[in-house]
């Protein structure tokens, strides 16, 4: 089934509404913002209203969308002319919206929630709740943009929170850098983005994907390309994949929330989000681009598995997971219409799981006074447990383990990707495999073994306000994958606006695939047991072999950027300094010089004098006439 | 027998209320105790302006007439009732400006820096007149785009200009420049009315009357050749050209401007350039409608001369009032352009309409930009010298932010109200489709990227240069000055967001044309 046409809302109900959805923690923002220390006191908790505020009309508005006949599932909301056929705004409410639309208000109120605890002692706390709905606002923009214009608004307004977000405490050097990095990062992926823009503007003359899209088939086939690639440029820049990936692990110099919220849970899944978009029409099944898609994905979401197995900072292994995991959201989305549905069902699913994990992290580290070292954690089950047991369950739901989310979804992904081809597949398996092994680590070593912390450590579990977002996530971590996969409801319900593969995939547990992948699983997690629950894990890293070194240093890819991008960069900046000082600028100053000085010369006809002015009244008028009698006598 | 004119009281409205009012305005300063006056002044002149506009409102809301009103010479139509809003709404925040009471000196009679402006000073006396006086030109200048003959229109301008002049003098600061502003404002002043004068005068010679329709008719009728018409209509044009500041008549303007106490620039530069503009798109459309092939070519010279000398005359300016002054000469540089664009009914209401809306959306960022003049101050008045303007960002940043923000939607920046304007009079002129308009349109644009140059000038020198140890104080606005400040800052934010509700409005003014 193809996708079904995007009709115009009739008005009425929740999803004329949807604008409140980006409204409301735009407002948030604002007044936060605006209000200054006035608003210290509520600030935050006006922050959590208006994250559920836009959960309450995301979830009404999906209400009566599956109210309506799937072939009427498509609807644009006209919002706001700017130039009445030129440039307008409006809303796309479809099932691909929708479901971004929940994950990122359920998802982000939790965050917001769980924030209140984790920056209470925050001086600033205020200002981070600003920015956490600034980044809600954009996010949600992002998705439910009906054309690319504000999609990219939406883009550039995720890239500007999440620059604010990681680089929140800025007296940190290391923070400042990361944000920095974070978002010269971005400018390459928005970059290709917006050239992509300019060429689909160029081919069909508009920016709407009501107009886009049931047009793309016309354009030739290098034109179709060039734009899926440059789309993609910028999908990698925004979900951190192969070669944009060296941000996002530096990204966690951020608050922990805001790892859960944006380097897991929706920012990163910008690019995913936009490459399913516009599948259909500039990634079609068996194209280039696809075929480029899914080497990224598989690509990254290997590095991103191999980094996770290396590091010590609890936080950046979860990163690497993170790329690793949208790395197999990539590779879904690369193989058409077969892969669309599990790419956003582990999408889903992941958004929770990941979250869970994350804030797990973050609600350890709370506990151990902001150590983030893995080597000096250890035995922290019995003085955490709720957490503990949180934790526990995202580890299951991401490695896959029978039954839980991560084992449907991604199993999903698995075997639709054997069906397309059978070596990403069997890579894919592999990077299961990994995944095993890394995230085991990552249990045995903060949660079992003797405890390896300082003597001034006083490990304590969290408060209920961030224990409980735990519970929820977790409780979503256990059964969302296998409501979402079995009998393909995810798969039907976003059909009108992926469209849908001619044969229904059916969840076979039993299949090679599926045993082979628990079986490599099963594997990674008995040598990592062996390894670092068996025999004593060192308090100081250790130096490890040329293979951990490559992957601690995130398989040089900042020294690869370096030697590839940063030198020749600069010295292309100071060729083009050096012309610009001698060419252009000359060139443009010459032409203020010249204007200025036109403009002191005839400044001296200003004398000021009554009498000179009646003379260039009267010689004035004496042409005027003059002048007219020429042209009424022609 | 004579037969009794008819007047159409309720179409007139509107005029004899601002009229009435100023008369009563008169009888105040006569008769009122002076601790009185402006307690009275006040309110008098502000309700005028909005029953008014009420009155306008309701008109619009009866019914447009179609013909025109006072045995044919004053004609109310769409576009004047949409022209007659617009100024009274900037006349409005106007006088808002003028309730300042620091703006105008206690005693105009006394000589600059004698004892008897100190003893008119330690008295705290002060001109309560101004408010009739503005009131008088106000009137003038509703009933100059509405006249519908020469000798009516003729009489208007002088109503409006009359009291402007006055006004001129009556600045507290830099007296003897505002009085050499009066002077000169009202020498030149007639000097171009007596030219307007000359030219109703020969086109009378011509047609046999003084009817717009009737000049229109008789141009039907006779051609567009003959010696009389053609001086004629080059004089009449010349004392238009004076009053919008088109070049080469634009001199008075920046002199005029500086000079003149703020709150009478920004309702020179404001009500008076719409008036202006009004008359002139009466004169040069129903009168003169059939001869377009000869007066379009000498606009477009003078257009293009005013848009290069208005952009380029600012960029050398030191004194932030003369620099608006040239501003808003080549604002009236762009405006010409719709007044070119004229062609078949449907292209004559786009154009028009597009004026009007560029006309609204110039007055009110104008009003609200010369507010924010008043508020920057030096031990001697207002900080008048840019260089005194610098690092403003730094100590008010919310003024400076305002101000920065009048300054791009004076450069036509999209997202503000002047981008369009700008838009929509220069879209006019290129769906005409005429290679010598849309060669002026390209000019426009380049004028208007030069023009851009001095006023993000401005933005720099208050936002990154330091301030001054003992720079211009800020005053503190009274309630007046904030809401004028307040309310134009929100048009020129809302017309450049949501623009559609005042465009329609502007398309449906001038879907009706002028009436014949």
């Amino acid at each position: 089934m193809e996708p079904v046409e995007i009709l115009s809302h009739a008005g009425g109900g929740a999803i004329s509404l949807a604008w409140l959805m980006i409204a409301l923690p735009l407002a948030g923002a604002a007044i936060l913002l605006i209000g200054g220390r006035a608003t210290n006191k509520w600030g935050h908790l006006l922050a959590v209203l208006m994250s559920v505020g836009a959960f309450v009309v995301a979830a009404l508005a999906f209400f009566q969308l599956i109210g309506l006949d799937p072939a009427q599932r498509r609807q644009s909301v006209g919002l706001w002319e700017f130039i009445p056929g030129v440039a307008n705004i409006g809303l796309l409410i479809d099932p691909l919206s929708i479901s971004f639309c929940l994950l990122i208000t359920f998802v982000g109120s939790l965050i917001h929630i769980y924030s209140i605890g984790y920056m209470s002692h925050d001086p600033d706390r205020r200002r981070f709740f600003a920015y956490l709905n600034l980044f809600v606002a954009a996010m949600l923009l992002l998705v439910l943009a009906d054309n690319y214009v504000a999609l990219f608004i939406g883009w550039e307004g995720v890239g500007l929170a999440s620059y604010l977000l990681i680089g929140f405490w800025q007296y940190k050097p290391s923070a400042a850098v990361a944000a920095k990095k974070a978002f010269v990062v971005n400018r390459v992926g928005d970059f290709g983005l917006l050239v992509a823009m300019f060429l689909i503007f160029a081919q069909f003359g508009s920016l709407q994907f009501a107009e886009v899209f049931p047009a793309a088939g016309q354009a030739s086939q290098g034109v179709s390309t060039a734009i899926g690639l440059l789309l993609l440029l910028g999908a990698c820049g925004k979900s951190a994949q192969l070669p944009l990936q060296s941000w996002l692990l530096d990204a966690m110099e951020g608050p922990t929330p805001v790892s859960a919220l944006i380097h897991a849970a929706t920012m990163v899944t910008a690019g995913v989000y936009l490459v399913v978009r516009s599948g259909a029409a500039f990634f079609p099944e068996g194209s280039t681009a696809a075929l480029v898609v899914t080497i990224v994905g598989v690509a990254t979401l290997l590095a991103g598995a191999i980094i996770g197995t290396a590091k010590d900072d609890i936080k950046k292994g979860l990163a690497g997971s993170t790329m690793s995991q949208i790395g197999y959201m990539m590779l879904a989305a690369g193989i058409g219409p077969a892969g669309y549905a599990f790419a956003i069902a582990h999408l889903i699913s992941h958004g929770f799981f990941k979250a869970d994990l994350f804030l797990g992290a973050g609600s350890v580290m709370h506990a151990m006074n902001d150590e983030v070292d893995m080597r000096r954690y250890g035995g922290l089950r019995k003085l955490l447990p709720i957490t503990f047991v949180t934790f526990f369950i995202g580890y299951l739901a991401i490695i896959g383990f029978p039954l839980l989310s991560g084992y449907f979804t991604k199993d999903g992904i698995i075997e639709s990707v054997m069906h397309h081809s059978a070596i990403l597949g069997w890579l894919a398996v592999v990077g299961a495999g990994i995944t095993g092994f890394y995230m085991t680590r990552m249990v045995v070593m903060t949660f079992f073994g003797p405890k390896r912390w300082d003597e001034k450590a006083h490990p304590h579990e969290s408060p209920a306000v961030m224990t409980w977002p735990l519970i929820i996530l977790s409780v979503f971590s256990i059964g969302l994958g296998a409501y979402l996969v079995l009998s393909n409801r995810l798969l039907l319900f976003l059909a009108p606006a992926v469209g849908q593969p001619e044969e229904l995939p059916h969840f076979a547990p039993f299949a090679v695939t599926g045993l082979a992948t628990l079986a490599l699983v099963a594997v990674g997690a008995a040598i990592a047991i062996v390894k670092y629950g068996r025999s004593e894990v060192p308090v100081v890293q250790p130096r490890g072999s040329f293979l951990t070194v490559f992957a601690r240093r995130d398989l040089y890819g900042d020294a690869l950027n370096e030697a590839l991008f940063m030198r020749p960069g600069q010295w292309l900046t100071r060729l083009a300094v050096f012309f610009d000082n001698r060419g252009i600028d000359g060139v443009v100053n010459g032409l203020a010089a010249g204007v200025g000085g036109s403009s002191g010369r005839l400044r001296k006809i200003q004398t000021g004098y009554v009498r000179s002015y009646a003379l260039s009244i009267f010689v004035g008028a004496a042409v005027l006439a003059g002048a007219w009698f020429v042209v009424g006598t022609l | 027998m004579i037969t009794a004119p008819t007047i159409e009281y309720f179409a007139l409205a509107p005029l004899l209320v601002i009229f009435g009012a100023a008369i009563i305005g008169v009888l105040v300063e006569a008769f009122a105790p002076r601790y009185l006056r402006r307690a009275i002044q006040i309110p008098l002149t502000l309700l005028s302006l909005v029953g008014a506009f009420a009155l306008v409102i309701l008109q619009t809301v009866r019914g447009v007439p179609t013909t025109p009103a006072a045995m044919g010479s004053v004609a109310v139509d769409g576009p004047t009732l949409f022209i007659w809003g617009t100024i009274l709404v900037l006349s409005f925040v106007s006088v808002l400006l003028i309730n300042d009471e620091d703006q105008f000196v206690p005693s105009a009679a006394a000589v600059p820096g004698s004892a008897e402006e100190e003893k008119a000073i330690t008295e705290g006396a002060a001109h309560t007149e101004v408010y009739p006086l503005a009131l008088f030109a106000i009137g003038g200048m509703l009933l100059f785009p509405a006249s519908n003959d020469l000798l009516i229109m003729f009489v208007a301008l002088e109503v409006m200009s009359l009291p402007l002049y006055l006004l001129c003098g009556l600045a507290r600061r830099r007296r003897l420049l505002s009085q050499e502003a009066s002077v000169k404002y009202f020498l030149l002043g007639a000097f171009s009315s007596a030219f307007f004068l000359y030219g109703t005068a020969l086109l009378y010679g011509y047609a046999g009357t003084v009817d717009l329709a009737g000049i229109s008719q008789a141009l039907a009728v006779a051609g567009g050749t003959e010696t009389l018409l053609i001086v004629g209509t080059a004089l009449l044009g010349v004392g238009l050209f004076f009053k919008i500041g088109a070049a080469p008549f634009q001199a008075w303007k920046p002199d005029v401007y500086q000079g003149a106490p703020t709150p009478i620039t920004a309702l020179m530069a404001s009500g008076t350039l719409v008036a202006a503009f009004g008359a002139v798109l009466r004169v040069f459309w129903v009168a003169l409608g059939n001869d377009s092939w000869n007066w379009a070519p000498i606009m477009w010279g003078v257009a293009a001369l005013t848009m290069v000398v208005g952009s380029i005359l600012a960029i050398t300016q030191t004194d932030i009032k003369r620099m608006l002054a040239y501003s808003s000469i080549a604002h009236a540089g762009f405006l010409l352009i719709g007044v070119m664009a004229v062609g078949d009914r449907g292209q004559n209401s786009l154009a028009l309409s597009g004026l009007l809306f560029y006309l609204v959306t110039y007055g009110i960022t104008t009003v609200g930009a010369f507010a924010v003049v008043t508020l920057v101050r030096d031990p001697g008045g207002e900080a008048w010298h840019l260089s005194r303007w610098a690092g403003l960002g730094k100590r008010s940043p919310k003024l400076a932010g305002l101000f920065a923000f009048f300054l791009l939607a004076f450069a036509g920046i999209p997202l503000t109200s002047g981008f369009f304007g700008k838009y929509a009079v220069f879209s006019s002129a290129v769906a005409l489709g005429q290679g010598w308009l849309t060669g002026l349109v390209v000019l426009a644009v380049v004028a208007s990227a030069a023009a851009a140059f001095f006023y993000v000038r401005v933005i720099v020198l208050m936002f990154f240069s330091d301030p001054s140890a003992d720079g211009p104080t800020v005053v503190t606005p009274s309630w007046a000055t904030s809401a004028v400040v307040g309310v134009s800052a929100f048009a020129t934010v809302a017309l450049g967001v949501f623009p559609q509700p005042v465009l329609d409005l502007a398309e449906k003014a001038a879907k009706t044309l002028f009436v014949q």
